[in-house]
């Protein structure tokens, strides 16, 4: 579970962040959905720390964690994933050396032991031989899963994404959306997707937190999601006239 | 004015992060060992190619420019000696070494601050500023004085050769030169200088790729300014330096 409390973010004088509170549950795949330029990416990245929030508080569990101090954040990142838009693998290593990264600096077992883990993590998201490939032989959606698999590494409780499936094609998008939710049921994890993807709402949207310009909007679920009286919101969702035929033929 | 002393603290606030405590030796060694080789061993050309000719070209020049009798030969070998050890091998090796390694630092470093690299590393609670650049500043602070005794027996070479192909020096003559009025203090001071231009060279180029905000483009900035900086700092420290050491 994670608790952010009246979090408020400013880059140079400009707020980013207006008085977010929001909580996300474990076991449920939680959506931050928006705009583009909204605050998701700056949200997700002010709750793991990355960046440093003005205001507010940032619950892990029952650990106040922006207050920390460098090395207790340290334990708490350990227990942290986070797959971003662009994948950020290291370029320089190979899809396994990338996903046993993070057991090479953080545990102290042998190669033998963590070249199994590693490949259990590709096996699960179904990676097959292409452990000696770099990122850069990789294709969008592989790049994603091997993300994916190095996120979990290291049997975290806390996954973020940042727009898992910006750039994919529309299936893969889903098989990654459906990895991520199996993933985070299997698990008990408490995960955080960024998306505007319209398909991962109804699809995976267990919890949906929208926000606009910085400002928490609307809060919900996506069955509630088609019917809020959130004009920011459904401007959001009824953006194509697909949606509009599909969704809600009423709202023409 | 602003904007320096912001990247002046900049600067400073991540050589503090570089130098804390590494979290596991092991894999900062292995990182060490690559950058020695990435950055060390891959200059090796270079250094070698631009000595062996400017130890030509100051055998020649100081031939044509002193034809004079009263002016012994052997001192052309003298000169090759002394410039390759006071500035050359030092300063304008360390130049080289801005451009090359300088701006691959930069560009590297900022290509993975750009595509969240850094930020996944910091996610998994690496310090990303150390585990990235210490081992580039201590294979630079290793390897770079190897690079210079390099840079100083090649371009003594090149000038032998050039000279006696051309005829201006007989091989004796230069054998002498090289040893007469050997100062080996000049050997340190090149050493002490070698040392402190590599710590600029890293340490700058590095934290300009570290605190690159924005795209490709901002990359790409950050790599020339690394290399401007990191030369001016370099000819700056120059003067300093040669004032303190040699004075
Ligand atoms: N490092 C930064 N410095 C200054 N402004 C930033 C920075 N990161 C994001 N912003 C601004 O914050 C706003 C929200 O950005 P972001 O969270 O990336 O949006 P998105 O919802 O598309 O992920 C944007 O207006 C962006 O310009
Ligand atoms: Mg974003």
């Amino acid at each position: 579970m994670i608790k952010v409390i009246n979090l408020e973010k400013n880059f140079n004088g400009k707020c980013v962040l207006h008085d977010i509170t929001v909580s996300f549950e474990s076991g449920k795949t939680n959506l931050v959905i928006g705009r583009s330029g909204s605050g998701k990416t700056v949200l997700v990245k002010s709750i793991a720390g990355l960046h440093e929030p003005d205001k507010g508080e940032v619950w892990f569990d029952d650990v106040l964690f922006n207050k920390l101090d460098f090395n207790s954040k340290k334990e708490i990142r350990k227990e942290m994933g986070m797959l971003f838009q662009g994948s950020a693998l290291f370029d320089s290593l190979t899809v396994e050396q990338n996903v046993r990264f993070p057991l090479d600096m953080f545990t102290d077992k042998g190669l033998e032991e963590k070249t199994e883990r590693v490949n259990f993590c590709l096996n699960r998201v179904d990676i097959k031989n292409a452990n000696h490939l770099y990122p850069s032989e990789l294709s969008g959606g592989m790049k994603k899963r091997v993300a994916i698999a190095r996120a979990i590494a290291l049997n975290p409780k806390y996954l973020f994404c940042d727009e898992p499936n910006s750039g994919l094609d529309p299936i893969t998008a889903i098989m990654i959306d459906d990895l991520i939710r199996e993933l985070t049921e299997e698990y008990s994890m408490t995960t955080i997707i960024n998306t505007h993807d319209m398909n991962s709402v109804i699809e995976i949207g267990e919890n949906i937190v929208f926000i606009s310009e910085g400002y928490k909007c609307w809060e919900g679920n996506k069955h509630e999601v088609l019917h809020s009286d959130c004009e920011l919101l459904n401007e959001f969702i009824f953006a194509n006239s697909m949606a509009r035929h599909l969704l809600a033929p009423g709202k023409q | 004015m602003f904007r320096f002393l912001s990247q002046t603290g900049k600067y400073f606030i991540l050589l503090k992060k570089v130098f804390s405590k590494p979290e596991k030796p092991s894999v900062y060694l292995k990182q060490t060992l690559f950058e020695l080789y990435n950055l060390g061993f891959n200059s090796v050309g270079i250094v070698t190619i631009i000595s062996f000719f400017m130890g030509a070209v100051i055998v020649l020049q100081t031939a044509y420019n002193t034809e004079n009798p009263i002016y012994p030969t052997y001192l052309i070998g003298l000169t090759c000696r002394d410039m390759m050890l006071l500035e050359f091998s030092s300063t304008v090796t360390g130049l080289i070494l801005a451009g090359k390694v300088g701006s691959s630092i930069a560009s590297e470093i900022g290509t993975m601050r750009v595509t969240e690299q850094i930020d996944a590393l910091e996610m998994m609670g690496v310090n990303s500023a150390s585990y990235l650049i210490l081992p580039k500043i201590v294979a630079t602070l290793l390897f770079n004085p190897i690079l210079t005794l390099l840079s100083i027996i090649v371009g003594i070479l090149g000038g032998w050769l050039a000279g006696t192909t051309a005829g201006v020096i007989t091989s004796e003559d230069f054998i002498y030169g090289i040893q007469y009025a050997f100062i080996p203090y000049y050997l340190t001071y090149a050493l002490i200088k070698t040392l402190i231009f590599a710590f600029i060279i890293t340490s700058i180029s590095a934290s300009q790729g570290y605190n690159v905000d924005g795209g490709s483009l901002e990359v790409g900035r950050a790599s020339t300014k690394a290399v401007v900086f990191s030369s001016v700092l370099i000819l700056l420290f120059n003067v300093i330096l040669t004032q303190t050491l040699l004075s």
